[in-house]
């Protein structure tokens, strides 16, 4: 199914009242340091059907702006100015009161689709109670229109699913539950807090297009809060950036994109990886850190990290200001950027492309992988296990990683990368095929002190930076440790520590605090320094940016392509998000339910993908513009990957494959029984993919 | 943000229901809090590096100097111990309890065995600071030696239980497999043994010797700990640091020592305080039953038993003993709190100075 992204009605409604309108709102939760001032007077009016993105990095506000409006704050939290709600306000209401509004006027999706529902109760009930606290109806016309709301979002056989609980949905028919709960009422406004951020860039998709439904078939008005800057180009209408809990943007859609008028979303902008394009534009890192909301010093928050910061920049903070013929920006410059004699980007250094010349002199195969298998076994019961049945995890997958180079395994959740991953760091003969690090054969390791000599050369950076640190080891201990284990003594420990600090662009000072105490940017540094203690010869980088926030991305980007040059490392990373691999990637390895379905070189997949599911995946990623991200053809892809208890017999990807519905007979039947071998595309050097309808 | 369901799928199938107990979170607090809530410690902000141009870094010339080299962890935690003032006078309350213990004995010429026939059941006086009991036993000398065989016993009993029990229960979580089956089908054998029954014939049969209540108290005090333990070992040892950890070639044994037996902290010292309550009124009870410290020896449980038959026609019996078991049992519990607020990172007193 291809289609193109329905343009959103342009039609204004000059002359419609605001259903929602938001004064000077102020949130400040209480801390052992002092209050911190979470949304520091956020002000902004929502037309019906009308959509507002509210874009930001964490800590920038956006969350606890949605709670304000929402009622939703804890009880230590204080809020205060005006939220007026088809012209009621809302602040200063007690709960009873909010409760009655709350669900009827005014609608909530939430970010986790699993536990914003009730697991008790069927999907069925969680509605029709959402339908019955609101309006007085039977116990069978709320279920009757239970199964028509789930129809309106696309379940299919809602009237059969409507009995079923929420875990016997998958993630992305969760949040389509979530989202008939929000529109129960027929709100007039519905307020949805990163309805995506938990779900595979192939089912937000779909998601983003049944919200979209929802709202046209509601009238109501839309707070879309997300970090995005792709999906805030493909749904706005009108965009707000905050920034230190402050809008400091806040412009029609198309002009924001076209020219940024602050410049925090001009280098925000330019920090966004993209998969569209022939060529890769170089991603310029922000630097420096968001300040923290504690007793704010006076001046511009953005002030420090900004590159045309003027002196005045540093003693008052800006007001938000009408730039003529552009919204509001709250920047002193903002004139001169908008009319295009101020470069906001000035002096900033790009992200390095990745030299070619790297890729030739890529050393020995550091990692070999051939036909590796792992299967885990489903069991039921608590006391007797019994085997019901085997979850093919990885199915014959195999590549190869010289020194010096890069290769990315990309996919949705469950296509088995990680667990490939895993298995190759397990050091233990795998379930079927071969591992060989370094030249060493794993099932041939046979005594524990040979395992820990190969344990050095192969580290692993984890995805959550914070969870991979022991929150009660100060830094300077994490990174002892595998030095330690080493049997290091501790005069080398103590050199070695500073010196992967400094290696990593971290002060020694940091080595005294707790993980707690350091920023995202500065924990995933951490995690690096401590993978590369040993100085091993392969990295496993699993989804090592997708915790981290755009401005600091970059930063780590530059970071990990510096390490590889000046150490020479082999990288083998893990990753969902396909922009990003982009910038981190010399190779790609698509993965699909345990299989890879197509390998080749990063720019030859994205200037040249084979295999319809790659051109899925690259197509369901959003693209920050406004104008291509409306107009361009889609391939979206309907329903979820299958369960990997029962792959298909034949192509993997048989269930949601687009070619396969328009095939002819004789195709469908090849299709459905055999497995494609891997083939060569002519004139691109190891550009492999598996399809047979290609 | 995407978990592979693939990986999720055995994890899951280990079966465990109580592998996410809603214990004092050890972990991940602070970051599924309001995220904005995060920088509780104005100092702690970035001044690092500019992250933004690694390449310009001072090239390894941040030298470890010694000024910046890390302070050890124990003074960091006693720094940060010694932030939280009521901790602090738990610290010498006890510290108070433990010398008066020690060196009480010195300050008064009567020895807990002398019995003055010539002062019987006396109040407190110049002679006999808090009075004498029944037999004429000066019952200053009494506390002092009470305490002081109090203290020996709770302490050591509790500290003893909390090893065993953290050991065992972590052991069996971090093993997993046939280590763990065994362990909890010992554990729960135990539980169920009319424990009380035992001790009681058991220290019976050896008269009352200290040590080996101490011996006796320890073994069958153990296995409730430890079953919590477990429990919280569990999702303990599925943690990406634990994994990291693994992968970094670190044995079991220091892995379970340095980051499963740390991260429960709050729980090992919640229940050492309470250990040491609960080990003095097992041990009063027993003695109240005349099972526990036998005559001539003394401990507050037995001075306790004695007091409580005469609170009203001789209160002192009974205030002086009870005053001093309240104070070991608060200043305990000061400490144990000030101790979590340290060690544990995300607590908001420990890093912000204290301020509350």
């Amino acid at each position: 199914m291809t289609l193109a992204t329905p343009q959103l009605d342009p039609a204004s409604h000059e002359g419609a009242r605001p259903v929602l309108s938001v004064r000077d709102l102020r949130v400040t939760f209480p801390s052992e340091a002092g209050p911190v001032q979470a949304v520091r007077g956020v002000g902004f009016d929502l037309m019906p059907g009308r959509t507002l993105c509210v874009v930001g990095e964490s800590g920038s506000g956006k969350s606890a702006t949605a709670m304000g409006i929402m009622g939703l704050l804890p009880p230590s939290a204080g809020l205060s100015g005006r939220v007026l709600l088809e012209g009621q306000d809302l602040v200063g209401l007690d709960d009873r009161a909010l409760s009655r509004i709350r669900g009827r006027s005014i609608g909530m999706v939430f970010q986790d689709p699993l536990s914003a529902l009730t697991p008790i109760y069927s999907v069925g009930r969680l509605l029709s109670d959402a339908l019955r606290v609101h309006q007085d109806l039977t116990r069978r016309a709320a279920w009757e229109q239970a199964v028509q709301l789930l129809d309106l979002v696309g379940i299919p056989d809602p009237r059969g699913r409507a009995a079923a609980f929420p875990h016997e949905f998958s993630g992305g028919m969760r949040q389509r539950v979530v989202i008939a709960l929000a529109i129960a009422n027929r709100p007039a406004v519905l307020v949805a807090d990163e309805p995506t951020t938990a779900l595979d860039v192939t089912v937000q998709a779909q998601i983003l297009d049944v919200l979209r439904l929802a709202q046209r078939e509601t009238g109501a008005g839309l707070v879309l809060i997300t970090h995005d800057l792709g999906v805030v180009a493909g749904h706005a209408d009108d965009v707000a950036v905050m920034y230190a809990g402050r809008f400091v943007e806040h412009a029609d859609v198309t002009e924001l994109f076209r020219r940024p008028a602050m410049p925090y979303t001009a280098r925000l902008l330019a920090a966004v990886p993209t998969v569209d394009g022939g060529t890769r534009r170089p991603l310029v890192p922000i630097g420096g850190e968001p300040p923290a909301l504690v007793d704010l010093p006076g001046g511009c928050p953005f002030a420090p990290r900004c590159a045309v910061a003027l002196d005045a920049c540093r003693t008052a903070e800006p007001e938000l200001r009408q730039v003529p013929g552009h919204g509001e920006v709250a920047c002193l410059r903002a004139t001169e950027i908008a009319d295009g004699s101020l470069d906001p980007k000035r002096d900033a250094a790009p992200v390095e492309p990745r030299s070619p010349e790297g890729r030739a002199a890529a050393g020995e195969v550091v990692l070999r992988v051939e036909d590796l298998v792992k299967t885990f076994p489903i069991t039921k019961g608590a006391v007797l296990k019994r085997r019901i049945g085997t979850l093919h995890a990885v199915g014959g997958v195999g590549f190869e990683l010289r020194a010096g180079e890069t290769l990315a395994l990309v996919g949705e959740s469950g296509s088995g990368k990680t667990t490939t991953l895993l298995e190759i760091l397990r050091l233990a003969r795998p379930e079927g095929g071969r591992i060989e690090i370094a030249g060493t054969d794993v099932g041939t390791l046979d005594s524990a002190a040979a395992v820990r000599r190969l344990r050095r050369d192969v580290q692993i950076v984890m995805q959550d930076p914070l969870g991979a640190l022991d929150p009660r080891m100060p830094v300077f201990h994490s990174l002892a440790e595998p030095l330690r284990a080493i049997g290091r003594d501790r005069a080398a420990v103590r050199t070695r520590v500073g010196e992967l600090l400094a290696l990593v662009g971290l002060d020694a000072a940091i080595g005294d605090r707790f993980p707690a105490a350091l920023s995202g940017g500065q924990r995933q540094r951490v995690g690096i320094a401590r993978a590369l203690a040993t100085e091993p010869k392969l990295l496993a980088l699993d989804e090592p940016l997708s915790a981290l926030d755009v401005s600091v991305q970059a930063g780590v980007i530059n970071l990990l392509t510096r390490l590889k040059r000046e150490l020479g490392l082999a990288y083998l990373v893990v990753a969902h998000d396909l922009a990003v691999v982009r910038y981190v990637s010399d190779r790609i390895a698509v993965m699909y339910l345990g299989h890879i379905v197509e390998t080749g070189d990063t720019e030859a997949i994205f200037a040249d993908p084979r295999h319809p599911y790659t051109r899925a995946l690259l197509s369901a990623i959003p693209i920050p513009d406004p104008g291509r991200e409306r107009t361009r053809e889609r391939v979206v892809l309907t329903g979820e990957p299958p369960n990997a208890a029962r792959p298909p017999e034949g192509c993997v990807f048989v269930d949601r494959c687009p070619l396969y519905r328009e095939a002819g007979e004789e195709l469908k039947r090849r299709c459905r029984t055999e497995r494609p071998a891997q083939t060569a595309v002519p004139g691109s050097p190891g550009h492999r993919y598996a399809c047979h309808a290609v | 943000m995407s978990s592979d369901a693939t990986t999720d799928v055995p994890a899951g199938s280990a079966g465990r229901p109580d592998a996410e107990p809603p214990h004092p979170a050890p972990s991940a607090g602070p970051a599924a809090k309001p995220r904005t809530a995060r920088p509780a410690d104005p100092t702690a902000e970035p001044h690092a590096a500019d992250p933004a141009r690694p390449d310009t870094l001072p090239p390894h010339a941040a030298d470890p100097a010694p000024a910046h080299a890390h302070l050890g962890l124990g003074r960091l935690y006693l720094r940060r111990f010694s932030r939280n003032r009521l901790a602090v006078a738990g610290a010498v309350i006890f510290a108070l309890l433990v010398l008066f213990a020690a060196f009480g004995g010195r300050l008064t010429d009567h020895a807990y065995t002398d019995a003055d026939f010539a002062a019987l059941t006396q109040p407190p006086s110049g002679v006999h600071w808090f009075g004498t009991n029944q037999g004429g036993n000066d019952v200053y000398a009494c506390a002092v030696h009470g305490l002081q065989r109090s203290l020996t016993i709770a302490v050591s009993v509790s500290v003893l239980t909390i090893v065993l029990a953290a050991v065992i229960g972590s052991g069996a979580a971090y093993f997993g497999g046939r280590t763990e089956r065994a362990t909890l089908a010992v554990i729960h054998f135990l539980l169920i043994v009319p424990s009380f029954l035992i001790l009681a014939l058991v220290s019976h049969r050896l008269a009352g010797d200290w040590r080996v209540l101490i011996v006796v108290l320890t073994v069958f005090g153990w296995m409730s700990t430890a079953r919590v333990i477990w429990s919280v070992s569990t999702s303990l040892r599925e943690r990406d640091y634990v994994k990291a950890a693994e992968f970094m070639g670190v044995g079991p044994l220091r892995i379970i020592l340095r980051h499963i037996i740390p991260n429960l902290g709050s729980l090992l010292i919640v229940n050492l305080t309470l250990g040491v309550v609960a080990t003095v009124l097992s041990e009063t009870a027993l003695s109240f039953l005349g099972f526990g410290v036998q005559t001539p020896d003394v401990s507050l449980g037995t001075m306790l038993a004695d007091g409580a038959t005469t609170v009203t026609s001789a209160p002192w019996l009974f205030a002086f003993p009870a005053g001093l078991l309240v104070l070991l049992t608060v200043s305990m519990t000061l400490i144990g709190d000030g101790l979590r607020d340290a060690l544990d990172p995300t607590s908001a007193t420990g890093s912000a100075g204290g301020r509350r």
